[in-house]
């Protein structure tokens, strides 16, 4: 009954309105900087989110993770304000501000109150635009930096991923740590700090999406307040790539009950015209549902792994398919070949209809569900303009996921899956 | 003019009260004992659908740790209606994600999904609250997904070892000192009528709360919950809580856990301390307080302030407390020194900011800081449905009613530098105390 159920009401999701799709407005500052807005005034906060495009792979390779660095620094002093004050004063407003670096690019989150919205502003301000870089603070992160790569040496998801990105990018910043190495961090001084500063973060580079209680109006200015110092010639030294992968297995001995394990092919960038369909292609396969074939066969049919899943990995200069797992030593082996035979198949057989239509279900009515609060829509906005997507790409999504057609993606799983470059990389001790 | 900055921000927060009505929060009881709570947030048509049941792993029996959380995974596994494992793919089916939780006091299935779903959530929720079928085949396959879990958490991860280890030796009596996962042994051991057992006894309406959140008015959600819910028989089995409680603890208590795998040393120390009590939460605020004033927010606490800042000895240092647990739990705190740092050393450095505090007093701009951050805290929370869900239904599976949640930030509010002090002088005495050592295989100790 309650399968019935089920099925009569689908053809109802289509319908499922989403206020942020129709309520996107591009805001221009007067000083000419653009952001993406929803206005959202039921709570009194503002959640903004820029993201600097470049991040850790625009590292001179000698001074390797001088930008983790600079940016873990960011809030570690600005202006008149000591690490201490700038901290306190964060308190005080009630602001929160979180800064990241990933591989291609910076980010910033911050939330803010309505009532403290131009000391807030201020604050972040100091942060982006006059930071210390001073001594004492700078040894301190470093310290911090440190600690984290010396645990990465003894923790087998590091081992495994770090050894993985060294063998597919062998001669290019994506083979690199983005937190640089112990040894290149010994190296780095306040004044390097300074250089990425100036080299990472610019008006020309960013792209901001703001969701909450704003209008328009001071929306700009707080644009301008907050940007309008940063220089506009960021530039991108960072060259195209091909990732280096062969098919095999390749394991580095770990000292650990549970194997990890990272496997790889080569993927598809963004802007490819069957990134999507290869999207939805990787639901059926790797996605995170109990319906996915990896799931299905690995998890739910002989208790191999806790989780197993797979994704697109679409970089600026590269593009992967990546997955991963967990699984006992004594284990790991089958579920390696298990994954090697639905890759095989893929490439051969690709998917069937009823897979297509389930995805499709699942991807169009779980859409609308990402958007399920200011600090998460910010995210999205500024994520979509990273991938040069257009301002009407929210309200027209689940009609592209819907018009993928069964030839379309198995002609596309065929291109797809290549279980000749299909790459393992295993932490752990393995058992034959 | 930045000393002043810290008034202007609590003028801003004049009204502490004010912002706390803001979320729409309403309950009603079913006839069969059935608790609904539902908080409307109109804001996307979406609704987080949660199902609550008042048992965790503390209240397992001996020697089956690890089957409530089992537990948790077999009833993805079917009914008579939703047969065969397919109950997340009919939720996946309609656009909606789906998962479940367990902890030592609650577990909690929940599903998000648009709202015109909610009656096919409570549909299918309500059908396997009582109609769960079971076979040895799938049980032993899942089990087996446990262990890997197990793997994965507990035994791939030193940090994860050693909290089991000082739990474990946190509590000689009460079974918050059982992992919620079990140990491995008890795990592999685990059966299908272990399972059934469980389920039978404690899966019944009157040992259930319902907690929706999302684009939704409050009568039809009652109206829905009595249609799905309303029918099911409540359980004559459910007893109040009763678990072996923890004696007076009178000596000190010390480990060292030495692993391979760990770069980071670091100590760690807890103390038994009272949770909060229904009516009766104001010692539990002074708690909050003082692990805030102590060791939150980074750089800005005593703990931070001192052993970062001023005596530069930490990479990084805190200080821990929930409160919101059945049973009276921990307070805690841990500070990582740097490398040419010893554990003993920074364990000092930690005992003499303790010392400070207790002699020294909260200074009053660090309260008021730590208050507007807790305000703050209360406006961001409403920008999420989840964590809004999860508020009320792990508060109210934990001895605690809707109204002792809605009172909660005031009470906060209202704590003095006096309660701070007195709580510490209550809790942080050393005879009540484990101090926990994580180290790597080379590290001596001196």
């Amino acid at each position: 009954m309650i399968r019935i159920f089920a099925t009569a009401t689908v053809l109802l999701l289509a319908a499922l309105p989403l206020r942020a799709a129709t309520e996107i407005q591009e805001v221009t500052s007067p000083g000419g900087i653009t952001a993406w807005l929803v206005q959202e005034p039921s709570i009194p906060m503002v959640a903004l989110q820029f993201s600097f495009r470049g991040g850790a792979s625009q590292d001179n390779p000698e001074k390797l993770g001088a930008i983790n660095l600079m940016v873990g620094l960011l809030e570690e002093g600005a202006g008149p304000l000591s690490a201490t004050r700038f901290a306190e004063r964060s308190d005080e407003l009630g602001a929160r501000l979180r800064f990241s670096t990933g591989r291609d690019s910076v980010n910033i989150s911050a939330s803010m109150l309505t009532g403290n919205l131009d000391e807030s502003v201020e604050l972040l301000r100091l942060a982006l635009i006059e930071p210390t870089f001073g001594e004492t603070a700078f040894e301190r992160v470093r310290g911090q930096v440190n600690s984290g790569l010396r645990s990465d040496a003894t923790d087998p998801q590091a081992i495994a991923g770090n050894a993985f990105r060294a063998m597919t990018f062998p001669d290019h910043p994506y083979g690199l740590s983005t937190d640089g190495t112990l040894e290149t961090i010994a190296n780095l001084t306040p004044d390097d700090m300074r250089a990425a500063h100036r080299n990472t973060l610019g008006r020309n580079n960013v792209y901001i999406g703001v969701v909450g209680d704003i209008s328009p109006e001071t929306l700009g200015e707080l644009l301008d307040t907050l940007l309008g110092a940063l220089p506009d010639d960021i530039s991108d030294a960072v060259a195209d790539v091909q990732p280096l992968l062969e098919t095999g297995t390749t394991v580095i001995d770990f000292d650990t009950p549970q194997s990890v394990v990272v496997f790889s092919q080569p993927g598809l960038k963004r802007d490819d015209p069957d990134y999507l369909a290869a999207y939805v292609l990787n639901h059926i396969v790797g996605g995170r549902s109990s319906t996915a074939r990896l799931t299905v066969e690995v998890r739910e049919k002989r208790g191999l792994t806790y989780g197993i899943s797979s994704f697109l990995l679409p970089y600026q200069h590269a593009a992967l398919y990546m997955g991963g797992f967990s699984s006992g030593n004594e284990t790991v082996s089958e579920a390696v070949s298990l994954v090697q035979t639905e890759w095989a198949k893929l490439a051969a057989e690709g998917v069937t209809a009823a897979e297509l239509e389930t995805a499709k279900r699942y991807l169009t009515g779980a859409y609308p569900l990402r958007f399920d609060g200011n600090a998460a829509i910010a995210g999205i906005l500024a994520g979509l303009q990273v991938a040069e997507l257009p301002i009407t790409y929210i309200a027209e999504r689940n009609a592209l996921v819907d018009a993928v057609t069964l030839e379309e993606i198995n002609r596309v799983a065929a291109e797809l899956y290549q279980p000749e470059k299909l790459r393992f990389v295993i932490a752990g001790q393995p058992s034959e | 003019m930045q000393r002043f900055v810290g008034l202007v921000a609590l003028i801003i927060f004049g009204a502490p009260a004010a912002w706390a009505q803001k979320v729409p929060v309403t309950s009603y009881t079913l006839e069969n004992g059935m608790e609904v709570v539902v908080i409307e947030d109109n804001r996307a048509p979406i609704v987080t659908h949660m199902l609550w049941y008042r048992v965790g792993a503390a209240d397992e029996p001996a020697g089956k740790s690890g089957i409530a959380h089992f537990l948790e995974h077999l009833l993805f596994k079917g009914t008579e209606a939703v047969p065969d494992g397919t109950f997340s793919e009919v939720i996946e089916a309609n656009g909606g994600n789906d998962n479940a939780f367990t902890s030592q006091d609650y577990t909690a299935y929940f599903q998000q999904v648009a709202v015109d779903r909610l009656p096919l959530m409570m549909e299918m929720e309500a059908d396997r609250m009582r109609g769960l079928i079971l076979d040895d085949a799938a049980m032993l396959t899942e089990r087996d997904v446990v262990l890997e879990e197990r793997a994965l958490r507990t035994d791939s991860d030193p940090g994860s070892l050693f909290s089991e280890q000082r739990n474990a030796a946190q509590f000689l009596n009460h079974p918050y000192g059982t992992p919620v996962i079990g140990w491995l042994d008890e795990v592999n051991a685990l059966t299908l009528q272990d399972a059934l057992d469980f389920y039978n006894l404690y899966y019944a309406p009157n040992n259930a709360v319902l907690v929706v959140a999302g684009d939704v008015e409050p009568e039809a959600v009652y109206a829905l919950a009595q249609q799905y819910y309303g029918p099911l028989a409540p359980s004559e089995g459910i007893q109040k809580r009763l678990r072996p409680q923890e004696p007076p603890q009178r000596a000190a208590r010390r480990i060292t856990y030495r692993d391979a795998r760990v770069a980071t040393p670091y100590v760690i120390r807890s103390y038994l301390a009272a949770n909060r009590q229904s009516g009766s939460q104001t010692e539990a605020a002074a708690l909050s307080l003082l692990a805030d004033v102590l060791g939150g927010g980074g750089i800005t606490s005593l703990l931070g302030q001192r052993l970062q800042i001023e005596e530069d000895i930490a990479l990084s240092s805190g200080a821990f407390y929930s409160g919101l647990s059945y049973d009276p739990d921990t307070f805690g705190m841990y500070v990582v020194p740097k490398p040419d740092v010893a554990l003993e050393d920074a364990e000092a450095r930690l005992d003499a900011t303790l010392e400070f505090l207790i002699e020294n007093g909260v200074d009053a701009r660090r309260l008021a800081r730590s208050k507007a951050t807790l305000l703050a805290d209360e406006i961001y929370a409403m920008d999420s449905q989840q964590g809004l869900a999860r508020r009320y239904g792990a508060a109210l599976t934990s001895g605690l009613t809707v109204e002792d949640v809605a009172a909660w930030p005031d009470i906060l509010q209202a704590v003095t530098e006096d309660d701070i002090l007195q709580a510490a002088r209550d809790v942080l005495d050393i005879r009540r105390s484990v101090t926990g050592y994580l180290m790597g295989e080379k590290e001596t100790s001196q």
